[in-house]
């Protein structure tokens, strides 16, 4: 009963979070110093999330060969390797460095 | 470009992130079933919550305390969800309720995907890039919890370095600017000094304040 109360409270909180803007905006536009603020939000939040996912709370996630996979997959993309190619050559960077 | 045209578009250039998502809903449904939470609650938390972020969370404090620190943690983590549906506001269309409504399909991958560059989204783009993301989160959950995959094994396979290497070559993606460049340093920064002290959720929002460097930048930088 815990688990699946947890799990609708969450979810109910998830739709709410991603339709307060819209609800509480509608069509008004924003200033055009916010405008130039938000175009920034995309490559911020990855930024983000890109160091959330290697670091992990307190830095205690931080693995080598997982910190080089990702960095050969950006490496790989930028001689332009298309990008499904290019995160496996990463994958598979960090694998044969874990099993050296 | 039409809706339909716009709509495949947005479903193809998110064919390599959600084949991250699949990994990562494998790892999601493999660690649900050894945590012990059957059948039917993680695939219904994969289809109604659809938030890796949350739900690994939920995952990994529920069983250590108090249900009510385990679902706010996990409702932090989403928070940046607030600012992200705010960013999207103007590209929608309709009333309040449609955009509240379309404001759904709002999710890290296809958020991205949508970005026409200039704080300006493509909703039929949004919606294109969102169906894969879930369909293969889904599948992810549903493959996980039948096989159960050895995490250990996943993890030497380099299946760990899927999720962060396709927000990194998206990132890379993004970055159209000097402007972008330094509020994406700005934001990982923040995020990594902040996970320090700090949880992910409050880190991962406080990063949302690299994008106040387009306060400070020079008005005739615009980012493509």
């Amino acid at each position: 009963m815990r688990l699946w109360l947890s799990i609708l409270v969450i979810s109910a909180a998830n739709s709410v979070l991603k339709a307060t803007g819209p609800l509480v905006l509608g069509d008004r536009r924003l200033p055009f110093v916010a405008r130039r603020v938000v175009a920034l939000m995309a490559p911020v939040l990855l930024a983000g999330l890109i160091v959330v996912e290697l670091v992990g709370p307190d830095w205690h996630g931080l693995d080598g060969p997982q910190v080089l996979g990702v960095a050969v997959a950006g490496l790989a993309w930028t001689v332009r390797t298309p990008m499904l190619v290019a995160v496996l050559i990463g994958a598979a960077a960090a694998a044969a460095v874990r099993l050296l | 470009m039409s809706f339909r045209a716009d709509f495949a578009d947005g479903a193809r250039q998110s064919i390599g992130p959600a084949a991250a998502t699949l990994t990562l809903g494998i790892s999601f449904g493999a660690a649900a079933a050894a945590a012990g939470w059957g059948f039917a609650a993680p695939l219904t938390f994969s289809a109604f919550g659809f938030s890796g972020s949350a739900q690994f969370s939920l995952l990994a404090t529920l069983h250590t305390g108090s249900a009510l620190a385990a679902v706010a943690s996990a409702v932090l983590i989403n928070a940046r969800y607030l600012v992200m549906g705010i960013a999207l506001n103007e590209s929608l269309e309709g009333g309040r309720g449609r955009r509240a409504l379309q404001a759904q399909a709002l999710v890290d991958a296809s958020f991205v995907v949508a970005h026409r560059g200039g704080g300006r989204f493509d909703v039929a783009r949004l919606f294109g890039a969102t169906v894969p993301q879930w369909s293969c989160w889904l599948l992810g959950t549903l493959i996980g919890l039948l096989l159960q995959p050895d995490p250990e094994l996943m993890q030497s396979l380099g299946i760990d370095v899927v999720f962060p290497a396709f927000f990194l070559l998206l990132v890379l993606e993004e970055i159209s600017s000097r402007r972008a460049a330094v509020a994406a340093l700005c934001g990982g920064g923040i995020s990594g000094a902040l996970l320090l002290v700090t949880e992910p959720g409050y880190a991962l929002l406080a990063a949302t304040a690299g994008a106040l460097v387009g306060l400070l930048s020079d008005a005739e930088e615009e980012p493509a």
